[in-house]
């Protein structure tokens, strides 16, 4: 019995000494450094907001014009921002790129940013620009609808935002609540209505989409094509992108857009900024002018993201509506702000 | 008679040694100083997530608090939340207990293969499933959705210990239920289960833990838990309170969670009586049910493995093009098997003076180190991400941050829980008259730790590295924040391409997760199968 136990025993003792290996090899490992990224202390670190697909031409093209190197981190703008605050004044961060301008807007008022070359900012028309000059616009998209074509016809689309509140639209309707690019739409309906309308038409679209408040636009945008849902709240290159991806006969969905000026047609600006914090301010900087400089901006209006270009006069070679011919709702930038009466308004409908 | 009372009236259920009783000086032995700081210092590091949640909380107010907090919102995902977990859980607790008691008590045909095909859905990560189900059929979502995609992904967590317990457990009282008299159903329902009773509810609290923290899947299937919502209210609020607000009430729930389970279990007596007498019982005949049984065992396996693994499969062949850029799988799998497996043997080490500390030297407050860490296990891993950000930069001026080690540590924070399960068992196996023996040998305590204890106890250590390895390869949330730049794991590139509806490029990063996390779901199955019953129900 204890012969038996300590064979039991030494076996197990052998069992416990390849532990100690692995344990010893994991951490030297560790020590090493392996498993880390591929960064090192002369790149210049972004940190993204934007669709990876934009990003990823951007930056392949940058780093063989200058070779300086981009690590790039890829998240929801929302928790990059909120990871930049975190972190202050040791961010590993030199510049951020986000889908919207709210995100950056929550930066500025957090004095995290540090102001854009001036040379930089001429690139884009000012309207899209930080009011303070601390980030500038990249590239833009607008709110549309998109509609499955087998069960609506366009002729019964709403023509305004505020339409979709009616019950007819009960069961049919999909949005994406939490969505940062939700949140534009309904400080412009707040600035056209006030609050309280506003609410009343919050309350409205939650009863009229049921299950259907989904996490993002993607998700719209597929539902609504494979006809879960007959009609949603999407940016429009969300759909461009599906088409892109299933072919045009994958497609049983069309956009479509609102009425001049509805409050609903509200145009969306994707923007990028150095950090205060930055120790690579000048590679930073030129990340910057690269991004709305012609060249970048060829790349924005060939890539597979269908964002407008915005700056260096660039128009998108994507067969969409063209930017010019939007009639959007006039709300700017510093209306927008950084979408605090927003989120108030949505937890106030209990949608957040 | 009270709960308390019949607790007070109990022996302590662990520890014990092979013949059955109370070791010998368990109580009366002095807690090594040693032991003792190694486990506060694990205890400590397990509280920063609660203690970055009461300062943010605190730093906001009341007044900030009060309105995000009671509000229908809250009442709604309250509902959502518990009643998921409620039903979620009493069905994991029927499939797993009937699974495990056909498959080791009766003469089901195959019962081999099916003893395997019915532990594998555990290495299948949740939130693969719902997207097979949901790649699948479209329309599926909300409660019954998320009730029928957790039930089949999570129901091996009853299955396992209850199908090890039953191997174990001593068929005589069984046999003389029945040669009483007692019918076959109600020997069934008055010994059987009264013999699982511990292991299914040891089960049930690891079912409900992780439906509380679940959040992937839901997210695929449109249901809004706190989960969810804590994490969209992060996503589009910038500021935490809303977040953490939410992740305080989920606190709340876990505890309730582990102090229901702590009562239920201690008003009980563990129905085992002998030593390990386990000898191979009489298999039921199942007779006429053979049929329905079998057709049972093929649904269940059908839709908890065939639908997950044929979707990846489908999509493998059928998918179309992605505008994301691609990116190197095989890097992707390095980084994942990396950190996962230095999670893994963190926590199992972490977990070591923990178990021993709480099986060698019982009492109050070691009981409250040992239950208190369990509430990890509940809180969100992007809450968890948070607080290490929030101490690296604040007291330490963004030390570690985004490093492998932070996001190793950030790991075996969450899944310590999981590994102290497991060592805590083997350690609980381990006879201390044979520590002692060791001691009065003149050897000293780190010796005898090192040459008696840790043999004795290496399986169950592998168990608990197997188990974080498996949760750490599928983390998402955490690893998005933590994660070095640069770096990619399988989880964040198929959750990247998922989102992107691109589910042609995503189903090789589901199928490869499904494969690394099968050896560790294989080396389990084996451990709990050779576990004596007592053990697991520790």
């Amino acid at each position: 019995m204890i012969a038996q136990e300590r064979v039991q025993v030494r076996a197990a003792a052998t069992r416990s000494r390849c532990l100690l290996f692995l344990v010893l090899g994991v951490l030297g490992c560790l020590l090493a450094g392996c498993g880390a990224g591929s960064c090192s202390s002369n790149s210049i670190t972004l940190y993204n907001g934007q669709h990876e697909q934009t990003t990823d031409a951007l930056v392949t093209r940058f780093e063989k014009l200058t070779r300086i190197s981009v690590c790039v981190r890829s998240d929801d703008e929302d928790v990059l921002a909120s990871q930049i605050k975190a972190e202050g004044p040791n961010s590993p961060a030199d510049v951020v790129y986000t889908e919207n301008s709210p995100a950056l807007e929550y930066l500025q008022q957090n004095d995290l940013l540090a102001p854009v070359a001036p040379s930089t900012l001429a690139h884009t028309p000012s309207r899209y620009n930080s009011p303070q000059g601390d980030w500038v616009g990249v590239s833009a998209r607008v709110s549309v609808l998109i509609y499955n074509t087998r069960l609506l016809t366009p002729s019964r689309l709403p023509t305004s935002v505020m339409q979709l509140a009616d019950p007819k639209w009960k069961g049919k309707l999909a949005f994406a609540a939490g969505e940062t690019d939700f949140q534009p739409i309904v400080t412009s309906v707040a600035r056209t209505y006030g609050d309280a309308a506003t609410l009343r038409w919050l309350d409205a679209l939650k009863a009229n989409a049921g299950g259907h408040i989904y996490p993002d636009n993607e998700t719209i945008t597929n539902e609504v094509n494979l006809g879960q849902a007959a009609i949603g709240v999407i940016n429009q290159y969300y759909w461009y992108r599906q088409r892109a991806q299933v072919g045009a006969s994958g497609m049983h969905s069309a956009i479509a857009y609102f009425a001049p000026r509805d409050p609903g047609y509200v145009i969306d600006v994707s923007g990028a900024a150095v950090l205060k914090s930055s120790k690579h301010k000048a590679d930073a900087q030129k990340l910057l002018a690269f991004i709305v400089s012609a060249e970048g901006q060829q790349i924005i209006a060939h890539s597979d993201s269908f964002e407008y270009p915005i700056a260096s006069g660039v128009k998108t070679a994507q067969p969409e509506t063209p930017f010019d011919k939007l009639r959007p709702n006039s709300i700017g930038i510093a209306a927008l702000g950084d979408g605090a009466t927003a989120i108030s308004l949505l937890q106030k409908a209990q949608l957040l | 008679m009270s709960a308390t009372t019949v607790r007070e009236l109990e022996p302590p259920a662990q520890p014990l040694t092979p013949e059955g009783g109370p070791p010998a000086s368990a109580r009366r032995r002095r807690t090594p100083r040693l032991l003792l700081a190694g486990a506060a210092l694990v205890g400590g590091l397990l509280l920063l997530p609660l203690g970055f949640l009461i300062l943010e909380a605190a730093q906001d107010g009341w007044s900030t608090l009060h309105p995000l907090l009671f509000r229908s919102l809250t009442a709604t995902l309250l509902w959502n939340t518990v009643s998921l977990t409620v039903v979620v859980t009493a069905l994991c607790a029927v499939i797993g207990t009937l699974a495990a008691w056909f498959v080791e008590r009766t003469d089901l045909p195959g019962r081999r293969i099916w003893a395997v095909l019915v532990v594998v859905p555990v290495g299948i990560p949740d939130f693969v499933t719902s997207f097979g189900w949901k790649s699948i059929f479209p329309s599926l979502g909300g409660f019954g959705g998320a009730t029928l995609v957790m039930t089949l992904a999570v129901y091996p967590l009853v299955y396992l210990p209850v199908a090890a317990c039953l191997r174990s457990a001593d068929p005589a009282q069984e046999e003389v239920a029945r040669s009483l008299g007692l019918g076959r159903l109600k020997t069934f329902f008055r010994v059987t289960l009264a013999q699982v009773r511990v292991a299914v509810l040891g089960g049930c609290v690891l079912v409900a833990l992780v439906m509380l923290a679940e959040y992937g899947a839901f997210e695929i299937l449109g249901f809004r838990t706190f989960t969810t919502e804590i994490y969209t209210e992060f996503l589009s609020g910038f500021d935490a309170p809303a977040a953490c607000a939410l992740s305080l009430v989920l606190v709340v729930l876990s505890v309730f969670v582990l102090a229901g389970e702590g009562l239920s279990r201690g008003r009980g007596r563990q129905s085992r009586a002998g030593g390990l007498a386990a000898r191979v019982p009489r298999p039921h005949r199942l007779g006429r049910a053979r049929m329905p049984v079998l057709a049972g065992f093929f649904a269940l396996v059908g839709l908890a493995l065939g639908v997950p693994v044929g979707a990846i499969v489908y999509w493998m062949l059928h998918g179309g093009t992605s505008t994301l850029p691609s990116v190197s799988i095989l890097g992707a799998a390095g980084h994942t098997v990396f950190y996962g497996a230095a999670a893994g043997l963190l926590a199992t080490l972490a977990a070591l003076p923990v178990a021993i500390l709480s099986v060698r030297h019982p009492g109050k407050s070691t009981m409250l180190v040992e239950r208190s860490t369990y509430l990890v296990l509940a809180m969100p891993g992007l809450v968890i991400a948070l607080a290490l950000t929030y101490f690296s930069e604040r007291y330490a001026a963004g030390f570690l941050y985004q490093s492998s080690a932070m996001l190793i540590a950030a790991y075996a924070i969450m899944f310590f829980p999981l590994a102290l399960v497991a060592v805590r068992a083997s350690v609980a196996q381990a006879p201390a008259g044979l520590e002692e023996v060791g001691r009065s040998l003149g050897r000293s305590r780190l010796e005898v730790l090192w040459h008696l204890t840790m043999p004795l106890v290496a399986p169950g250590l592998a168990a608990a590295f197997c188990l974080v390895f498996l949760e750490a390869v599928t983390e998402l949330t955490a690893t998005l924040v933590l994660i070095p730049t640069g770096a990619q794991t399988l989880a964040t590139q198929f959750w990247a391409f998922q989102t992107n509806i691109s589910y042609g490029q995503a189903a090789p990063y589901a199928g490869l997760m499904i494969l690394i996390a099968a050896i560790p779901s294989y080396v389990l199955g084996r451990w709990f199968d050779r576990l004596p019953s007592r053990a697991v129900a520790a």
